[in-house]
């Protein structure tokens, strides 16, 4: 028999309430129900996530798993994230040229490219693509174990899901984000140079130079590991959506609708106070 | 003395001499509500170490949700459960993970992991609680329990491709890994053509003798109730209207008794 793990229906922790599937308020609900939707569904996440939080730092620890998250996570994303970063990249170096061509600035490109791609584009879109490819996957995949009672037949083989399915997944999530940031960093900046020498001639070389040209690791590390946060919202948004799922086929399918939508608005929004933060603390 | 009688005399001997602690479960005045759903209304049973208890009743009327209080997957809103004589109201989830080992749990469609193969899904348990054991430890053990259920021949089937009733017998195979000192089945028989129930109600009353487990079965089943069951429970309305074996049973007076035999 070989150790492969489940990839692919919640019990209670009886000192907590359990939380139930109830979708954000609508938009065209009344201000109190918006209220108290918000406010449930907010409650009902931190519980959530104190349930992950103790089941990630008592043993046992599910290592074998978690490795198979992150090459899960982190393999299958490369390409789609090299290739958004290659795109992005790109399309910046043309953008960038023809206005900065209109201001006499053209020596400045690289540098606008590289602090552009490597500061706010390569982060947010590796985390946005991210939000999509695993977002949705880990929100069907727990969706669907949960309306099978798969969950509920792990827990009732004393195997507690918030360690072995939430936890490795939001770790994976926490730990490859910032290495597929890179990976489009990366991308990003040699598509841009493409983009730049077939206007412009200019090596590699000399586009790097002039890029970085300045540059201190205080300007890039932090940008790169704030992908780290929106890791723990993608896992974690995720997972909560997946495992508190009801309602059969169409649970699902909401799961990994919600887990999407909610990720990618909660990663946007986390860039913001994060981005903030960082000009505040490093700058 | 028949079973049930000798069963009766058992429990009430122990019952006696070592208090609740005797039952291998007692549920005492369970109540579960969901949303403005009443589900149990006080329900009360005793299982004894070695006794298999069939709950009966029509659909909706709770069955599995006592199983599920059974085993923890809910918490009673009021009332009890009493595991080998440990309360598990309050216990956090790894606490009630030393209790679940002890019990072995058969969901009503089986709930096998969709993405491991047979052999995989009845050593679940084994590779997370028996660390102790070599991979061919496990491996042995997970051939011996697809021997006694008579899949031997399915270890590296995935369970999209088996029968229904192929995927129960895998499920009690993977309920028994830890060997449990008390069984739980949600509708054995569920589902299946009347000759896989019978193969079934067999393997399961076979497993019963080699084991001594305390079981409780939950079916509509009466058939299958009658010929794996120590003791019968008629569940109504959320509670238990009648207690007994098969003759109690046909001699009730109740109407909901006489009719649900009827139908049966």
């Amino acid at each position: 028999m070989s150790d492969r793990a489940i990839t692919a229906g919640a019990g209670i922790d009886s000192q907590l309430p359990e939380p139930q599937e109830k979708p954000l308020p609508s938009a065209v609900g009344t201000g109190a129900a918006l209220d108290s939707g918000l406010f449930e569904w907010f409650g009902n996440l931190g519980i959530f996530s104190w349930r992950v939080l103790k089941a990630a730092v008592t043993p046992p620890f599910e290592g074998r798993e978690l490795i198979r998250q992150m090459d899960d996570i982190g393999s299958k994303s490369l390409p789609l994230v090299a290739l958004a970063g290659a795109a992005i990249g790109a399309v910046l170096s043309m953008e960038v040229r023809s206005s900065m061509t209109r201001f006499g600035a053209t020596s400045l490109l690289p540098s606008a490219i590289v602090f552009s791609v490597i500061q706010e584009m390569g982060p947010i879109i590796t985390g946005l693509v991210v939000s999509g490819r695993v977002g949705a996957g880990i929100g069907a995949e727990l969706a669907s174990m949960k309306v099978t009672e798969q969950i509920d037949a792990m827990e009732v083989s004393a195997v507690n899901p918030y360690r072995l399915l939430a936890a490795t997944r939001i770790v994976a999530c926490i730990l490859m984000l910032p290495l597929l940031t890179l990976a489009a960093d990366a991308c990003g900046l040699l598509t841009g140079w493409v983009a730049q020498t077939l206007a412009e001639p200019l090596s590699l070389r000399q586009f790097i130079d002039a890029g970085f040209r300045g540059a201190t690791l205080s300007d890039f590390l932090p940008p790169t590991f704030k992908t780290a946060v929106f890791g723990l919202i993608i896992g974690l948004i995720a997972c909560y959506q997946g495992m508190r799922t009801r309602g059969g086929a169409e649970g699902v399918g909401r799961a990994a609708t919600n887990s999407v939508v909610l990720a990618s608005l909660f990663v946007i929004l986390a860039d913001v106070v994060l981005v903030k933060l960082i000009l505040v603390i490093f700058h | 003395m028949n079973m049930a009688t000798a069963y009766d005399a058992a429990t009430k001997q122990d019952e006696l001499e070592q208090g609740a602690g005797a039952f291998a479960v007692a549920v005492e005045d369970a109540h579960k509500t969901f949303g403005s759903l009443k589900v149990l209304d006080g329900v009360s049973l005793r299982v004894h170490r070695g006794e298999t208890l069939a709950v009966l009743g029509r659909s909706g009327t709770g069955k599995s949700v006592l199983l599920r209080l059974i085993v923890g997957l809910e918490t009673p809103d009021f009332g009890s459960v009493r595991i080998l004589g440990q309360d598990i109201a309050g216990l956090s989830l790894d606490r009630l993970g030393v209790v679940r080992k002890k019990m072995g749990f058969l969901f009503q469609h089986a709930a096998l992991y969709d993405s491991l193969t047979v052999g995989e899904n009845v050593g679940f348990p084994l590779r997370h609680h028996r660390r102790d054991l070599s991979k061919a430890e496990r491996s042995d053990r997970v051939n011996q329990l697809l021997t006694e259920v008579g899949l031997e021949n399915a270890l590296n089937k995935m369970p999209s491709d088996i029968s229904g009733g192929m995927q129960k017998r895998v499920g009690l195979a993977r309920a028994l890994a830890l060997e449990p000192e008390i069984l739980l089945l949600d509708e054995p028989t569920a589902g299946l053509d009347p000759i896989s129930s019978g193969e079934i109600d067999d393997l399961v009353l076979k497993l019963q003798r080699e084991h001594q487990m305390a079981s409780i079965v939950v079916t509509h089943d009466l058939h299958s109730a009658k010929t794996i069951a120590n003791r019968l429970a008629l569940l109504d309305k959320g509670n238990v209207i009648i207690e007994g074996n098969f003759e109690d049973l046909q001699q009730s007076d109740i109407a909901f008794v006489k009719e649900f035999l009827k139908q049966s």
